[in-house]
């Protein structure tokens, strides 16, 4: 193997090492800590040089906008870590909004029609489990197909009509706040499941083995991690938080339609890229993702409040899923450049 | 073992199923629970018709989505109307026509301090929050092409009345065909509410026209290639055909492209509701004389006028008020806030290039 021609790290010397690896200088310039400085320059600049920005209500309904993009990207995150994808998780909330239409309509109780909507969007995604895990095929293949066969199914459910009756104490809830905070009850539901997701990702033996799963998955199974298993249930998680949005959309535009969350999933894909995990797998965090999904929120929200067009903002959006592919590729070049001069030129000064 | 493992999911999944169905016995809020209680804020200001249009009104059009011609057209024409009484005009809106693609920016819109938005709903209900909050807040709303729920606007600019759309294009084909002959009618789908009203009304005007028969109505689905072979059915059914009134912008465009390249051309007359741009080689090529359809810009002209008379008091929205739109004259607000535009556009030779969607 060709890596066996790199001494192993330890051998460079573990206090220098140590040094290097947990600075607060080097956490700065780690992905996560630019995009932070980035999120923080941006509000600044929003804040005073936008009318309205920083007005309570406008702080609101910025969180709502970006409330389903933060949940999916949750389990999405988990799921790129291990080095899969799931693209279905869109159409899935549009199959699981459009099925809300029809269970309302058919007469059951709002409080029946949640729990089902969540195990509907699990079934979906555990049958995404299935075929990656079972069958074997690779994700990327299996969600675009699921993509449009949920898509789909939304359709042959409600067709293109609309189920908008909810009830009233349902359908206003998404936009209470607690007291005169401008922080609306979608935002505690996303920062608990932040946590927990955060908790089982970052502190749990299960977390660390995603990322075994993600550098080298045939090792992780060696390693005695229950590989399948463990991707097969992040499928049904994700499926399950796709159901999850579904209801939170559905009752916060107090409307069932299939075309609900058409083409989210490019936005969430964009978000979890940007905040730093490696579409190849084994690295990244949360706090890096939920950072940049706070960055894609702001950027939209600032400029549509400064009337830019619709046509640059996808300019930005395109640009910003650009440079998070190319930039951590540009700095992990650079690092790898720069540790191997750093090798040849001790090995030519000890020899 | 990845069966058993595989049968513990089933288990766990059917346990879920079995809870949930257990808990919808124990009832809740279903749909007959009728807990509907929301309405817009209550106008309980009185309207003052000689108040004048105030200066420097912010008018904002947000139309299904930006760059669509149709809404460029009739963009431009609140543009002119906001011009003419001094106000700031803006065009905002999504690339795309999503159903809830349009809130945020009607948050934006209400964030920004606007005293009227012009909306084209893409979802009636699913901007009803926002505009709630928007009318909160002291924005007058007015929907125009496309309405939302009432509970989510002051009123409504309908293009559309369906008696006047249904009873001209009856008009236009009798004096195309000197009142005489058998007609068809080729519609869009069979159940198709809009196309359906205006139908009665066309066999109600029919009834003054002896001369006249309408021995058909096809139904084209809405669908090019479906509304082609109609036409074409048509033809091979009744040869003697003078005449068809196709009230559907997919439906006439077909059904000319059929004519055109037949030898019926010149010899059916063709009517009914096109766009311009999709119609003028046809009326060009002699194929159509005369076709019809509301003006865009009179639509957000109208709707302008509308906004800045609720802005400034003139209207607070109710039945039976009057004001005054510019250079189209007095309007007087009907059923739930609606105010109807006005007898359609024709288009002819003449005038068609004067028109661009």
């Amino acid at each position: 193997m060709s890596t066996t021609v790199l001494p192993p790290k330890e051998t460079s010397g573990p206090q220098a090492s140590s040094f290097a690896e947990h600075s607060p200088l080097r956490r700065l310039l780690s992905w996560e800590g630019a995009i932070t400085a980035l999120l923080i320059f941006a509000v600044l600049v929003a804040s005073f040089g936008v009318e309205g920005f920083a007005d309570s209500f406008n702080l609101a309904n910025a969180q709502l906008d970006i409330v389903e993009i933060a949940i999916l990207s949750l389990t999405l995150t988990l799921l790129v870590v291990i080095g899969e994808i799931d693209l279905s998780i869109a159409s899935n909330l549009g199959m699981c909004s459009a099925l809300m239409g029809v269970l309302w309509n058919s007469g059951l109780s709002i409080e029946t029609i949640i729990p089902i909507t969540i195990l509907v969007g699990a079934l979906g995604g555990a049958l995404n489990g299935f075929l990656v895990t079972v069958v074997g095929l690779p994700s990327l293949a299996v969600t675009i197909g699921t993509l449009a066969l949920y898509r789909g199914m939304a359709y042959v459910l409600l067709g293109d009509k609309a189920v908008a009756d909810f009830p009233v104490s349902y359908t206003t809830w998404p936009s209470k706040t607690i007291g005169d905070l401008p922080i609306p009850y979608p935002t505690i539901l996303v920062v608990v499941l932040a946590i927990i997701v955060g908790i089982v990702l970052h502190a749990t033996p299960v977390g660390r083995s995603l990322y075994a799963i993600g550098s080298n998955s045939e090792a992780a199974r060696f390693a005695g991690i229950r590989v399948k298993r463990i991707t097969f249930w992040l499928f049904v998680a994700s499926g399950a938080f796709a159901g999850l949005a579904a209801i939170i959309y559905t009752l916060r535009f107090s409307s069932a339609r299939a075309d609900n969350a058409n083409g989210l999933e490019l936005t969430v894909v964009a978000a979890v890229l940007l905040g730093g995990v490696s579409i190849f797998g084994g690295r990244g965090t949360l706090p890096g993702v939920l950072v940049a999904v706070l960055l894609v929120g702001v950027l939209r929200n600032a400029l549509i409040l400064d009337d830019v067009s619709p046509e640059t903002l996808m300019l930005v959006t395109g640009g910003l899923l650009i440079i998070s592919v190319l930039a951590p590729n540009a700095v992990t070049w650079g690092r790898e450049r720069w540790r191997l001069r750093r090798l040849a030129q001790k090995a030519a000064s000890t020899s | 073992m990845m069966l058993l493992r595989a049968r513990r999911a089933v288990a766990v999944s059917a346990a879920v199923v079995a809870v949930t169905l257990a808990a919808a016995a124990c009832g809740g809020t279903t749909k007959d629970s009728n807990d509907d209680t929301a309405a817009g804020p209550a106008s309980s200001a009185s309207a003052n018709p000689d108040a004048p249009i105030k200066d420097g009104l912010k008018i904002a059009f947000l139309p299904k989505q930006v760059n669509n011609p149709y809404f460029t057209v009739a963009d431009k024409g609140g543009e002119k109307a906001v011009t003419e009484f001094k106000g700031t005009y803006k065009e905002v809106g999504p690339s795309e026509a999503s159903a809830s693609s349009q809130v945020q920016y009607i948050n934006t819109l209400t964030q920004q301090g606007q005293d009227g938005i012009c909306v084209s709903a893409n979802d009636a209900n699913a901007v009803v929050p926002a505009l709630t909050q928007a009318r909160q807040r002291g924005v007058k709303v007015v929907t125009y092409d496309s309405d939302a729920a009432v509970a989510g606007r002051d009123a409504f600019v309908n293009q559309a009345d369906p008696e006047a759309l249904g009873r001209t294009e009856v008009q236009l084909l009798a004096k195309q065909i000197g009142e005489k002959g058998k007609i068809a009618i080729l519609s869009a789908t069979p159940n198709a509410t809009n196309q359906n009203a205006w139908i009665e009304f066309m066999k109600d005007e029919l009834k003054k026209y002896p001369g006249m028969s309408l021995v058909k109505v096809a139904y084209g689905n809405d669908d090019d290639q479906k509304s082609f072979q109609e036409t074409q059915g048509l033809l091979q059914a009744y040869p003697d055909l003078k005449g068809i009134i196709s009230p559907t912008t997919v439906g006439i465009a077909a059904a000319a492209r059929y004519l055109s390249s037949s030898p019926y051309k010149g010899k059916v007359q063709l009517t009914g509701l096109g766009t311009p741009n999709q119609m003028r080689q046809y009326v060009k090529d002699g194929t159509v004389k005369q076709f019809e359809l509301w003006d865009p810009s009179k639509l957000g002209y109208l709707c302008a006028y509308t906004a800045a008379a609720l802005s400034s008091g003139q209207i607070t929205g109710k039945e039976g008020e009057k004001f005054k739109a510019g250079e189209l004259g007095e309007y007087t607000i009907g059923k739930d806030g609606a105010i109807l535009l006005g007898p359609p556009q024709v288009f002819d030779t003449k005038n068609i290039d004067q028109f661009n969607f």
